[in-house]
């Protein structure tokens, strides 16, 4: 997520269905919409956004995979190579006594593989100190969507006029 | 946004035109014919390995050996050696293999009826009419099991021989003697024809309520098919792995594992989803439910990709169990498939893995993959050609031993019961409207967004 800098237009709006019916008429009018925070997920507000599909799943495949070929070399390795063992009469290296394993620890690549790229990608960590919040009430009962004054040539009146028509209750000036 | 898209119409009928009904004859014909072709050459003596003659050699080379391994091979080549079985048998084998694999699917449509009815799950309303469909072809399969097992019981299931039973006999098997309490044919046939009286008598109820619900409306029929379906459920829960061990198990009379009725059950539930899916593509190809959304579709392939998956878990539980444990009662199931009857089946046996689970799994992993008709359609082909693939593997090694073959023969009744079992399916669609147009979730199905 880029850096948030300079100047905001922060429209908050009581209600669901408002703010999701409000973003196709502020992106027909020509506003360019930062993002819309809500406290819970909303059915087609990605979408209404035109926010581009997130790419978790190729990280998630590519984690998958490494998971898979880590449990392999390291059974094959340690079971059948540097220490052969013979367990329940099997070969060293048998391959249907590897797959539970295998599984979990592509399962656990995966999981963790994921997280970590969701909070990297998202600027959020232990240390990350930089809280910027547009309103804090989007955590609790309020629905706030927030216009970058960088990118949109439209005057501040002009966005302002719309943002209320649209059914915000308060338009708000944040500057970072 | 599901709300910005026009609702396509809710009112419209199936017509099974003379065209697809001429296609399925045609089938149906082909089919004849291919086993009319199949049982000429078996008849004239092609294919077969000379049984005989390699169960010796390899009891032989097993019992100068006395390994647990050799073990198995030697009760393999043991049974190898004097079950040579003929075309008859063949094609009692090739009716039961087909007639167990189309009770399924037809039963899962019940069963996937029933279990969104207690779910009360709203996003399969508008399909509901596909698997309610599928369990009128039951009669059908019931009746030629029925036959089958009348007819060709003894060369499909050794627990028959009244010999096994004799103490002091010269075939008395005690192993088999103790099950004789639940494998005795009374006691078979009367289970057999339970299971298809209170399923179909079951979705003949089911069915009723529907087809009033499209006339009359209200919840009234809504409630009571919930009611339904969950005492379906209940009786389906016991029946379904009872018939898993009555159709199939039993063939394998001194084998037994505990995970098989689920094993069934996975295969038969897949195999009825693709079903389900393939259907709702081929309408959709046809021009009707337009009603079905790409978020329907997603769900559905979801359903036969988790499924898949479930399916492979059950039967990797059942073998690494079985493979780990290395007791020669239990690895022989293996052996048989393996290596038994000169690798005969070791073809079939891999070729179940690789379209039942590696094929749906790449081919549906993908979000998008999941809404696109030729993609699903290809996975579902995969699951129902797989999972007849996997009941051929389960059955015949016990049945036909080292006389089994796949051929003309085999491919010809899969086709026939393939086309008769669509005729069924499209005949009872023409019946009623396409959607039910009174089911009170029908408006939630109608806006289904996932995304």
């Amino acid at each position: 997520m880029a850096e948030l800098t300079g100047k905001y237009l922060v429209g908050v709006y009581d209600d669901d269905d408002t703010v999701l019916h409000a973003v196709p008429r502020l992106r027909k009018a020509g506003v360019k919409i930062q993002e819309v925070y809500s406290p819970f997920p909303i059915h087609g507000l990605d979408e209404a956004l035109g926010h581009p599909r997130t790419r978790i799943g190729i990280a998630a495949f590519m984690f998958g995979v490494t998971g898979c070929c880590v449990a392999l070399t390291l059974m094959i390795w340690t079971m059948g190579i540097d220490w052969p063992m013979i367990i329940g009469g099997k070969d060293p290296i048998s391959i249907p006594n590897y797959i539970p394993i295998t599984f979990e620890l592509t399962v656990l690549f995966t999981a963790f593989g994921m997280v970590t790229t969701f909070f990297i990608s998202n600027g959020l960590s232990p240390a990350a100190h930089n809280h910027k919040r547009f309103d804090v009430r989007s955590t609790d009962n309020k629905f706030v969507m927030a216009i970058d004054m960088g990118r949109n040539s439209m005057s501040e009146d002009e966005i302002s006029r719309v943002l209320r028509d649209s059914g915000a209750e308060e338009v708000n000036i944040k500057q970072f | 946004m599901a709300s910005a898209h026009s609702i396509p119409s809710i009112e419209e009928r199936f017509e099974f035109t003379s065209g697809a009904k001429r296609n399925l004859i045609i089938g149906g014909a082909v089919g004849v014919a291919l086993i009319a072709l199949g049982a000429y050459l078996a008849a004239s003596g092609g294919g077969h390995h000379e049984a005989v003659a390699h169960g010796a050699e390899h009891a032989a080379s097993a019992i100068a050996h006395p390994t647990p391994e050799n073990a198995g091979k030697a009760h393999v080549a043991a049974e190898a050696g004097h079950h040579v079985k003929g075309l008859a048998a063949r094609i009692w084998a090739n009716l039961w293999v087909n007639a167990v694999y189309f009770t399924g699917i037809s039963v899962i449509g019940m069963f996937f009826i029933s279990y969104n009815y207690l779910a009360q799950a709203g996003w399969s309303a508008v399909f509901k009419r596909i698997p309610e469909a599928l369990p009128a072809f039951l009669p059908v399969t019931g009746i030629v099991m029925l036959i089958t097992f009348f007819f060709g019981g003894h060369d499909l299931f050794h627990w028959t021989d009244a010999s096994l039973y004799e103490v002091g006999g010269e075939h008395y098997d005690p192993i088999i003697a103790g099950k004789q309490g639940f494998l005795n044919t009374p006691f078979f046939v009367g289970r057999l024809i339970f299971y298809f009286v209170a399923w179909y008598g079951m979705w003949k109820v089911i069915r009723k309520y529907s087809l009033q619900e499209d006339e009359i409306g209200g919840t009234e029929f809504y409630d009571k098919s919930i009611r339904l379906g969950t005492a379906f459920l209940v009786v389906f829960g016991v029946t379904s792995s009872t018939s898993a061990w009555d159709f199939v198990m039993s063939i394998d009379t001194h084998w037994f594992s505990t995970m098989f009725g689920w094993y069934t059950l996975a295969s038969w539930h897949v195999a009825g989803l693709a079903v389900i899916t393939l259907t709702i593509v081929m309408l959709r190809e046809r021009g009707y439910l337009r009603a079905v959304n790409a978020s329907h579709l997603r769900d559905l392939g979801k359903f036969v990709f988790a499924f898949s998956i479930f399916w492979t878990y059950v039967w990797f539980a059942q073998f690494l169990l079985i493979y780990y444990a290395n007791m020669p009662e239990e690895t022989i199931y293996f052996i048989e498939r393996f290596r038994g009857y000169d690798g005969f089946f070791k073809a079939p046996f891999f070729i179940t893995l690789i379209l039942n689970f590696f094929l749906p799994f790449l081919i549906l992993m993908t979000r998008d993959a999941k809404a696109t008709h030729s993609i699903l359609k290809v996975a579902c082909w995969c699951v129902i050609i797989g999972h007849y693939m996997d009941f051929y593997t389960n059955v015949m090694p016990g049945t036909m031993g080292s006389s089994a073959g796949f051929g003309p023969l085999e491919w010809g009744f899969f086709v026939l019961f393939l086309s008769a079992f669509a005729y069924s399916v499209a005949s009872q669609l023409e019946k009623a409207n396409l959607i039910p147009r009174h089911h009170p979730m029908l408006e939630e199905s109608l806006h289904h967004d996932i995304a």
